[in-house]
């Protein structure tokens, strides 16, 4: 067996062809990578969809199912879409926040404002 | 001669396109009804159906539900956005909570410096910072929030989020 074969051929025992369209994404010295991945998505799957990309985006594509498998390992209910929820509820309290900060503001303006008028007065 | 096991008619919506008998302890069935097969067609070609199987035989059943509709959720970013999928509405999100941590601080400054002077001009009095008060609530519509943006490099506060780092910016 060829010793350089990328990570996910090792995984699958099989060769690496020089065009195998896993190698530039998974090296060997990243098992684990290609293992959650396979976990999740499935070797196949992944192989079709890269193969649906430009050459250019496949690098980006493999990161985000690297980090969304994880998600999903870590979390099997929810997975990453956890993570997004949860964000949104946090803008949702965050923007509350700040127009209540901001409502505070115009009445210490308006109050400093009359406050003035009666000096002045 | 054994012949073609006809399908039945209340096949799930995965063993239709599996093109499979759908027996009583199917796993998909209840989560995926005939009545709705795009959904597992997209699961499917984003995760398989094996991993789909394998993933829900992971969970208790009460949270199997939960599972599949986040697993089409996803599956459907990932259709529409086959680069970033999901990474790609999580690091917006992130980016928009920044914006916003950055504001809260910015005004939170300006509070304080009104508060501040409010002390040397009046009588000591402190400024309600919460719900209740019927003029902070005619604000609260009144006040665009554009209005009191402002400009400014300073640092984050407290309530910054930990939410981790975003993998792609």
């Amino acid at each position: 067996m060829n010793p350089k074969r990328c990570a996910a051929c090792k995984y699958l025992r099989r060769r690496c062809p020089k065009d195998c369209i896993f190698s530039p994404y998974f090296p060997p010295s990243d098992p684990d990578k290609f293992a959650c991945i396979h976990r999740i998505y499935g070797a196949g799957n992944v192989s079709k969809m890269l193969q649906q990309l430009p050459v250019q985006s496949r690098a980006e594509a493999v990161e985000s199912l690297s980090f969304e498998a994880k998600c999903r390992v870590e979390d099997p209910v929810y997975g990453c879409v956890g993570m997004i929820s949860l964000l949104q509820t946090q803008i949702q309290k965050t923007q509350t926040l700040l127009a209540k900060t901001q409502a505070e503001i115009a009445v210490a303006q308006a109050k400093h404002s009359q406050t003035q008028v009666n000096e002045f007065m | 001669m054994r012949g073609h096991e006809p399908r039945s008619s209340s096949s799930c919506a995965a063993c239709k396109l599996l093109k499979r008998r759908c027996t009583p302890t199917c796993i998909f069935a209840p989560h995926f009804r005939s009545s709705d097969q795009i959904t597992f067609a997209k699961v499917h070609k984003v995760f398989g159906a094996s991993n789909v199987s394998k993933l829900l035989s992971e969970v208790p059943e009460e949270q199997r539900q939960e599972t599949v509709n986040s697993l089409a959720y996803e599956a459907d970013v990932r259709l529409k956005d086959p680069v970033y999928g999901c990474i790609g509405a999580i690091a917006s999100l992130q980016k928009k909570m920044l914006e916003l941590q950055h504001d809260i601080a910015v005004a939170r400054n300006r509070l304080l410096a009104h508060n501040a002077s409010g002390v040397n001009n009046n009588n000591n009095h402190v400024l309600s910072t919460l719900d209740d008060s019927p003029q902070l609530a005619a604000f609260l519509d009144l006040v665009p929030y554009s209005d009191l943006m402002l400009l400014d490099g300073s640092g984050l506060d407290a309530y910054l989020y930990d939410i981790g780092p975003p993998p792609f910016v």
